[in-house]
């Protein structure tokens, strides 16, 4: 079977997948274009080289060295961001920033600039990368960061693995007194009132997120804040995860399950205050492996935007279209990013309010949706995430991406993806 | 705290074993032909956790420079109490077929500098009255098959021995580990198409601590494979000889 990304929606496979282990080896000679392959956890085909070459980087995946005092950790870019956290939070450190899942590389996470519930205070991944290596198709290693290489140091950081291999990074953890995150839940109804908790949630709080129900009449959810716990509680236990063994040929998510759920979910004993482990606060997918294979075999679509606070009524706009019709998600995330500038040419986040919803893949009805969406974030002045796209045009992507000129100047002339030749090459 | 002693330390599945014992806080040497890739690694289990990591640079080949070796990791560690031997090669059987030099080199690869190296450390081990010998064989060396006999005549020599040093030594309560993997997924076979019978090193190496910590005498790793060995050992030889395994 062909590797898929994420959203296992039907691609072209790759000519050739090659083993990466050794950070010191010089890239493979190959007829066709090269991209790096982490973990395949981006949704659409920022990870996919039909017909060409991927590198696998899983298995380049050793720590180098760990400076206890200050925290500072260099590892190899094929090593993922749950090693980093079982291996460190045990010892009280805590990664600067966390995305939804746990199970990305640490390359991928820097080449798709990732973002977590806590962008408002520390801003994007990216910020916290001190240096990295990167090693481009001339043979060169550049070291980069902020002070060194600078320019491509920004086309690198979200620059969705075209920039070359990255072969280690060197990242400041941060310290934690535990595992426990203590957690405040708040149910809200309407929009006006998710804006008002928001703005005090993070005024008091390191991480906020919510859930909303996308199907309602007026948008309603759970807004979900949080902090690290300053008292250590019990031992961070994961368990084992559960899974989902095999994709059944058709979607399971359909409007009456998805009515169904999310009426549960709204409506379920919610404790207003509480401490939890960070693996489900943070990562709460992470534990059922394979969740992507419920959507069937035709695969499903993320669909994530973020539109500036002054777009407020863009964002009415948007719910009522997904509302009206009958196609949405259990997975529907509000999140508020903040003023910290990210550092990358293509990084996503800007100050805004972004949401993330998954939809069955239903063909042209599927995409049709997404065109009318397109329609109004384009209009207000917002951009989609390239790491869960697998479809937004190339004109779309120039206008809401304007750094697209000057990172074209970084692009390694061998590196390439789906996503690039589909969109910008 | 043990002092562990892993021979053929830059192999997959020795590494992914490395890990699990870094990660548990015990002293390590590692021992393999390439320094680089040793030093890498090293770095990594400390980071990880390991109590110590030291490297030692040698071909497992070279009989002469094996009590040296041992020194290194002894006068390092400040003792043994774990010896894991994991080193090998996949010979290209076909190229075995012909070449009477090839077949040898495979044999001392995978037997006869096994056969060495167990003779001293059993000899350490009796002298100290304790310790654990694990060495990686294979399910290849418990019938002889076309498709790779030179490899698993070496495996086959190794199982043999081990059974006979385990024998010896079992009076003084020194365990003699047979660890026999089946298909694993490693640079060593990455040029196999994989299907379900396929294992990841991590797998494996759980395995490995697990069988070093129960005190266990032979185990397959999965351990599924002690019933298809089974099998395979049990088909009469005139049927055998006949089929294309």
């Amino acid at each position: 079977m062909a590797l898929q990304a994420w959203g296992q929606l039907p691609a072209a496979p790759a000519a050739q997948e090659l083993r990466w282990a050794d950070r010191d080896a010089d890239l493979p000679e190959t007829g066709s274009s090269l991209l790096a392959y982490g973990n395949g956890r981006s949704y659409g085909d920022v990870c996919l080289n039909s017909g060409a070459t991927l590198l696998h980087t899983r298995s380049m995946d050793r720590f180098i060295d760990f400076d206890e005092a200050s925290g500072t950790l260099i590892c190899e870019a094929g090593v993922l961001l749950a090693d980093i956290l079982a291996l460190f939070v045990p010892r009280g450190w805590f990664l600067p920033v966390t995305p939804g899942t746990r199970f990305v590389t640490l390359g991928g996470a820097i080449a798709n600039d990732v973002h977590g519930k806590n962008h408002h205070a520390a801003g994007s991944f990216g910020r916290h990368i001190r240096r990295f290596e990167l090693l481009r198709s001339d043979g060169e290693r550049r070291v980069c960061s902020p002070a060194e290489n600078p320019e491509l140091f920004a086309a690198t950081v979200g620059g969705l693995g075209l920039t070359g291999l990255i072969t280690w990074v060197e990242i400041s953890l941060k310290p934690v007194a535990g595992p426990m995150i203590s957690v405040e839940n708040t149910r809200f109804n309407g929009l006006d009132e998710f804006f008002a908790i928001n703005a005090a949630a993070e005024a008091a709080h390191e991480y906020t997120v919510a859930w909303i129900d996308c199907l309602a009449a007026k948008p309603r959810g759970i807004f979900v804040a949080g902090d690290h716990a300053t008292a250590d509680g019990r031992c961070a236990e994961t368990g084992k995860p559960l899974g989902i063994p095999f994709t059944p040929p058709l979607s399971l998510i359909n409007g009456v399950s998805l009515r169904a759920f999310n009426q549960a979910y709204y409506h379920r004993p919610l404790a207003a205050e509480t401490k939890m482990s960070y693996a489900p606060f943070f990562h709460p997918l992470d534990g059922v492996l394979h969740w992507n294979r419920i959507y069937g075999k035709q695969g499903f679509y993320q669909y994530q935007f973020v539109l500036p606070f002054a777009a407020r009524a863009a964002l009415d706009d948007i719910l009522r279209s997904i509302a009206s019709s009958g196609q949405g998600s259990f997975l529907a995330v509000l999140k508020t990013f903040g003023n910290l500038p990210s550092p990358g040419l293509l990084s996503f986040p800007m100050p805004g309010v972004s949401l993330a919803l998954d939809f069955p893949n239903r063909g042209a009805v599927t995409r049709a949706l997404f065109d009318r969406l397109d329609a109004i974030v384009v209009a207000a002045g917002g951009r989609l995430y390239a790491a869960k796209d697998a479809r937004m045009s190339g004109e779309f992507f120039r206008r809401s991406y304007p750094q697209i000129d000057a990172f074209m100047r970084f692009v390694d002339p061998r590196f390439s993806s789906d996503f690039a030749r589909r969109v910008f090459m | 705290m043990h002092r562990i002693l892993i021979i053929g330390a830059t192999s997959a599945i020795a590494e992914a074993t490395a890990r699990l014992w870094a990660a548990r806080g015990e002293a390590l040497f590692l021992v393999g032909r390439n320094t680089a890739r040793l030093d890498a690694i090293a770095a990594d289990l400390r980071v990880r956790g390991a109590a110590s990591v030291g490297c030692f640079a040698m071909d497992a080949c070279d009989t002469p420079a094996h009590a040296a070796m041992l020194e290194a990791a002894e006068s390092a560690m400040g003792g043994l109490d774990v010896a894991l031997i994991a080193h090998g090669s996949l010979p290209d059987q076909k190229a075995c077929e012909s070449s009477v030099e090839k077949a040898l080199h495979e044999i001392d690869i995978n037997g006869l500098s096994v056969v060495a190296l167990a003779t001293r450390l059993g000899e350490k081990f009796a002298a100290q009255g304790r310790g654990s010998l694990a060495v990686i064989g294979s399910v290849a060396g418990d019938r002889g098959r076309q498709s790779n006999y030179v490899y698993g005549a070496a495996k086959g020599m190794v199982s043999l021995f081990l059974q006979g040093l385990r024998n010896r030594l079992a009076k003084q309560g020194i365990q003699v580990l047979t660890i026999k993997p089946g298909f694993v997924d490693t640079p060593m076979t990455a040029t196999f198409s994989k299907g379900a019978l396929w294992a990841k090193p991590e797998a494996i190496a759980q395995g490995i601590v697990r069988a070093i910590d129960r005190n266990k005498d032979e185990v397959y790793l999965p351990a599924f494979w002690w019933l298809i060995m089974t099998i395979i050992r049990h088909v009469p030889e005139r049927i055998f000889k006949r089929l294309s395994l």
